[in-house]
């Protein structure tokens, strides 16, 4: 069991006042809060070997490359990858769909298929339009039902020799769904299709061993797992990374340059140009380390009882309906109720320093599914309690009796 | 009236509010009691581009002055528009161009005033002063 109110310490945004209320962050889904300890590493990275990486002589480079590729090591063992190469430091999610989405370029033919899941962020819709513009390759959708399950017997007939690719987040942000990932990877693989998982919602609440699920692309961002914004990783099976050209051109991703010819660097810094986000890499491994030392299985089993608790809270207000109801999901609820506008009744839990997300979630397909113009959405971490959750209850109470 | 009167009308009145459920709670009123804006130009051309909720706004020149109608589909957004049409509204273009608008800060509703996309307070008035430079070239 994971102690909450010590947990609570760690974060010294919770203690901060909004609107003259003490804070209740619900938006977690969106970007999570840090803790200490990955500020610390932060102000350590900076008060003692801020350096430029890979590149210099001198000890404040040769410890902060360590530290970097230390970083990248956590990483690599967390998401049990075969090989630290294939963990590519990206800028978040959105990069490594993009960095993966442009390499297939190069890979496919008009007429090849991809498959894309009903509830994706746009994030893993835009990039494979665009790769499917320049390419003439075709973008099919596997579709979902009203609890926002995809219907797998649907993507079992979308499956054939022309799919070349499929992509799908392992959770849902809008929804909170959790996809079967594995049985998805399997029958992409049965007809010799590549996979993206967008992991971005997953990675802050499983613990996701990247070589037993067979994943061929992994995709997660830091900030939402207790790192800092702008850094994430891309995994990419060695083959696949080997197959795909270089994203940007640059320092750092070079081997040899000369204006005839250049040659590429060996992974992973064929996908890393220029510069990185050195610091945010670091923090990242940090986030990583703190997160562990709670324990994915105590979050998992706390984010759940939270998410028990909350629905049944919501349910029992008048006009309540949750988007998003499959039997497997994680601490997400979007809802509206009859007849106010989402927008109404988060401004009102604004005004009580409640947090929370409205509108389409980067995910108007999904809103376009259900004929809504948007949601109000809690997401909940290991940090919140129930406290918080009857706060979430007692403010969408008033912000009914205001608006209705 | 003037549009620096009419605003400093609206100023007073809030000022009766001693916090911000009375000041949300006029508004929501406010919303409700928004003279809608004529079904058939409820279209997508008038649908004003970054606001999380939609707001229509119609604009038409009555003699020398340009009269608003507006409707949203959030009850907030159109107490909102319902203020800024009563401050805006059967105004000469060039007047309404030159306006300010710093009484929404004075009203206690600036945070409506953020550059984050989910308010659409600030696209909202662009698009009035967007009208009424439109109109001013006309009537010039
Ligand atoms: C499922 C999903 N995919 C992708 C993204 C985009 O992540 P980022 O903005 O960090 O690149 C998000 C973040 O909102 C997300 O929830």
């Amino acid at each position: 069991m994971l102690d909450v109110q010590k947990i609570r310490k760690d974060f010294p945004i919770l203690k901060r006042e909004v609107n003259g209320k003490l804070l209740v962050y619900l938006d977690n889904a969106a970007t999570s809060q840090t803790p200490k300890q990955v500020m610390d590493a932060i102000v350590d990275y900076y008060s003692n070997y801020n350096a430029n990486i890979h590149r210099g002589v001198h000890t404040l480079s040769q410890e902060a490359t360590d530290k970097y590729e230390a970083a990248r090591h956590k990483i690599q063992n967390h998401f049990n990858a075969a090989e630290s190469h294939e963990i590519i430091f990206t800028s978040g999610t959105t990069h490594s769909i993009n960095l993966v989405a442009n390499g297939f370029s190069t890979l496919l033919e008009k007429g090849d298929e991809l498959l894309v899941s009903a509830m994706e962020h746009h994030s893993n819709i835009v990039p494979w339009q665009m790769l499917a513009e320049r390419t003439g390759a075709i973008l099919k959708v596997i579709p979902m039902n009203l609890e926002g399950e995809l219907l797998m017997d649907k993507y079992d007939d979308l499956l054939s020799d022309k799919t070349r690719l499929v992509f799908c987040n392992h959770i849902s942000n809008a929804l909170g769904t959790i996809n079967p990932i594995e049985e998805i990877i399997q029958k992409a693989h049965g007809v010799g299709a590549a996979v993206l998982i967008d992991g971005a919602q997953a990675a802050p609440h499983i613990k996701v061993d990247v070589q037993k699920l067979d994943i061929d692309f992994y995709t997660v961002s830091a900030h939402k797992m207790c790192g800092p914004t702008g850094v994430g990783m891309l995994y990419g099976k060695e083959e696949w990374l080997n197959k795909l050209p270089p994203y940007q051109g640059g320092g750092e991703m070079i081997a040899e340059v000369t204006f005839e010819k250049t040659t590429y660097a060996e992974l992973p810094h064929k996908f890393e140009a220029g510069t990185p986000n050195i610091c945010g890499g670091i923090a990242f491994g940090a986030a990583l380390d703190y997160m562990n030392s709670i324990g994915f299985e105590a979050i998992a089993a706390y984010e759940h009882e939270l998410l028990e608790y909350a629905t049944q809270k919501l349910l029992d207000i008048d006009g309540l309906k949750i988007y998003g109801t499959a039997k497997n999901k994680t601490s997400v609820i979007s809802f509206n109720i009859e007849g106010i506008h989402p927008y109404d009744i988060g401004t009102i839990l604004d005004k009580l320093g409640i947090a929370v997300r409205t509108g389409h979630h980067c995910a108007q397909p999904i809103m376009d599914f259900y004929g809504i113009p948007g949601t109000v959405r809690a997401s909940f971490c290991f940090y919140n309690t129930k406290k918080e959750v009857d706060a979430l209850v007692a403010g969408v109470k008033r912000a009914v009796n205001m608006l209705l | 009236m003037e549009i620096k009167e009419i605003q400093q009308e609206i100023v007073e009145e809030f000022s009766m509010f001693d916090d911000w459920m009375q000041r949300y709670e006029y508004m929501i009123e406010l919303g409700k009691s928004l003279p809608l804006i004529d079904e058939k130009y409820k279209t997508d051309d008038n649908i004003i581009k970054g606001c999380q909720s939609k707001v229509w706004v119609h604009a038409e020149l009555e003699n020398d002055k340009l009269v608003f109608t507006a409707d949203s589909d959030a009850i907030i957004t159109k107490g909102i528009i319902a203020i800024l049409i009563r401050a805006f509204s059967d105004q000469k273009p060039q007047n309404i161009i030159e306006a300010d608008t710093e009484f929404i800060d004075e009203i206690g509703l600036k945070e409506h005033l953020s550059p984050n996309r989910a308010n659409g307070l600030v696209s909202m008035i662009k698009q009035l002063k967007l009208y009424a430079v439109a109109y001013q070239t006309q009537l010039n």
